[in-house]
């Protein structure tokens, strides 16, 4: 572990007219950490993820972002094109749906070449090793690998998009309730291989979730937001299993034992 | 002799919001030390609070009051009051703890569970692996099941994976919560042997052991929990 952080965010807030996306968020993201933002629908946890990876603007506040020669660098004060750069090499975003996140009807392999492509790689032959690589590291057959995703199962789509996002090796990766409308036993395997390529690559990730159980099995640090703020931080463990805010305890209290 | 482990004046209760805010005191005025080389015992009935004690000196729960110093990385730090990246950090280098339960991790096999703290701490992963072989034959976990993920694993092999995981490591402190409870003699025995040789190791080591055979055999001084109860200093 490094000792600066990744990513400093710094009383970030959106409003949307009079009403609050997110208000007074603050927080810093290290090398390798995985940060779980917890909360149920509306509670503004996407507005703050897509913030972040600047799909969206704020009304105020800032978030810097260490690039990879070390610069710190405002994120929203750098141009479009800087950011599109930044969002198609060192960050990833793994949508809800893979269908936003994945061209359906270009092939598997064009999925994930597609992104070597947009920094710079032209070897047809790399590329399409590599595809195959990434493919097999997510558990798609090879022989798959010409397909569109169109024909694929929804937890296949899934891996797909995490394959087309991890194969430029970004640093940060965005997730949106990445096991979402997934079955239990497709949303297993893919936090295990979530949890096992995290570990491996070293990413630091924002994992938006409202699924406790997601949260404590892939981050180890965890925000709560109620109403567009964080009503509690901290921990994974020490916020589920010893909740404070009143929210909190209401959330960890609702989760049905199985 | 180094004490690595310094605890003073803590306090804890629970505040139960959906509960109309009622407040549950835990306990109150915890103050003791560990030297290294030296296994501690928190006696007590049930409900005395020797877990929750257990879990703040983790950080898995917070603390209302008072400090728990910690040698960590050549200096002293609060753990208490730290971040929870040092936190984390204290975990993966100062402090083990061996849990009532072994949370499983679909796929992931017993072998590797084993292995992954030392992986976690940069060793690599083939002298992980085999550390792990050797602290499961030790524990007589039956070779068949090293490949397979715990889950399904009875009571009593789960906790052997969950031993042999709190045990692999080199931390300079051992917390250790009912390492043995669902054990059988000969495995209990073994539990003593890993905890000797711990303490001539230097590690400091912290327990709670209702089986009192293991308790006798482990411990060298039994730190009374109710003399912390929350009530007491209350009053």
């Amino acid at each position: 572990m490094t000792d600066e952080p990744l990513l400093r965010v710094s009383a970030l807030s959106k409003f949307y007219g009079s009403r609050v996306g997110c208000e007074n968020v603050t927080f810093d993201l290290w090398p390798g950490e995985v940060l779980a933002v917890v909360g149920e629908s509306g509670s503004g946890k996407t507005t703050l993820l897509n913030c972040l990876s600047t799909r969206l603007l704020p009304s105020s506040g800032t978030a810097s972002y260490r690039m990879r020669d070390g610069q710190w660098r405002e994120l929203y004060r750098m141009s479009e094109a800087e950011r599109r750069f930044l969002m198609r090499t060192d960050w990833g975003f793994v949508h809800q749906n893979p269908a936003d996140g994945l061209r359906m009807t270009v092939s598997a392999g064009a999925n994930v070449g597609e992104r070597l492509m947009a920094v710079g790689d032209r070897h047809y032959g790399k590329i399409r090793a590599t595809a195959v690589d990434w493919l097999s590291r997510v558990e798609i057959d090879e022989d798959r690998i010409d397909d569109e995703p169109r024909a694929f199962s929804g937890g296949m789509r899934q891996r797909l998009q995490i394959a087309r996002n991890l194969v430029t090796g970004p640093r940060l990766v965005f997730m949106d309730e990445p096991t979402g409308g997934l079955d239990v036993s497709v949303q297993a395997r893919l936090l295990d291989l979530l949890r096992g390529l995290v570990t491996d690559l070293g990413l630091a990730a924002i994992v938006v979730t409202h699924d406790l159980a997601v949260a404590r099995l892939l981050s180890q640090r965890m925000m709560v937001m109620k109403d567009g703020r964080v009503v509690e931080s901290g921990l994974t463990d020490r916020v589920l299993d010893d909740p404070r805010a009143p929210y909190t305890q209401l959330l960890v209290s609702s989760i049905l034992q199985v | 002799m180094a004490t690595p482990l310094v605890v003073s004046d803590v306090a804890k209760s629970f505040t139960m919001h959906l509960r109309d805010g009622v407040t549950l005191p835990v306990v109150a005025g915890v103050s003791f030390s560990i030297r290294a080389g030296e296994c501690a015992v928190l006696g007590g009935p049930s409900g005395a609070g020797k877990s929750s004690i257990l879990k703040m000196l983790y950080g898995n729960y917070a603390v209302d009051e008072g400090q728990i110093i910690v040698q960590h990385g050549g200096g002293l730090i609060d753990l208490a009051s730290a971040s929870p990246r040092t936190v984390l950090s204290v975990r993966r280098h100062t402090i083990g703890y061996v849990s009532q339960f072994l949370r499983t991790v679909p796929r992931v096999s017993a072998l590797d569970v084993v292995a992954e703290p030392l992986v976690e701490r940069g060793e690599d992963r083939d002298s992980a692996r085999a550390k792990a072989r050797s602290l499961l034959q030790q524990l007589n976990l039956p070779e068949k099941l090293w490949a397979l993920p715990p889950a399904t694993f009875s009571g009593g092999e789960q906790q052997r994976v969950n031993i042999a995981r709190g045990f692999i490591t080199e931390h300079p402190i051992l917390l250790l919560d009912e390492p043995t409870a669902s054990l059988d003699a000969r495995n209990r025995d073994v539990v003593v042997e890993l905890i000797a040789a711990k303490k001539a190791a230097g590690v400091a080591l912290l327990g709670i052991f209702h089986d009192l055979d293991v308790r006798d055999a482990a411990a060298d001084r039994v730190i009374d929990v109710t003399a912390f109860a929350a009530g007491k200093i209350a009053a």
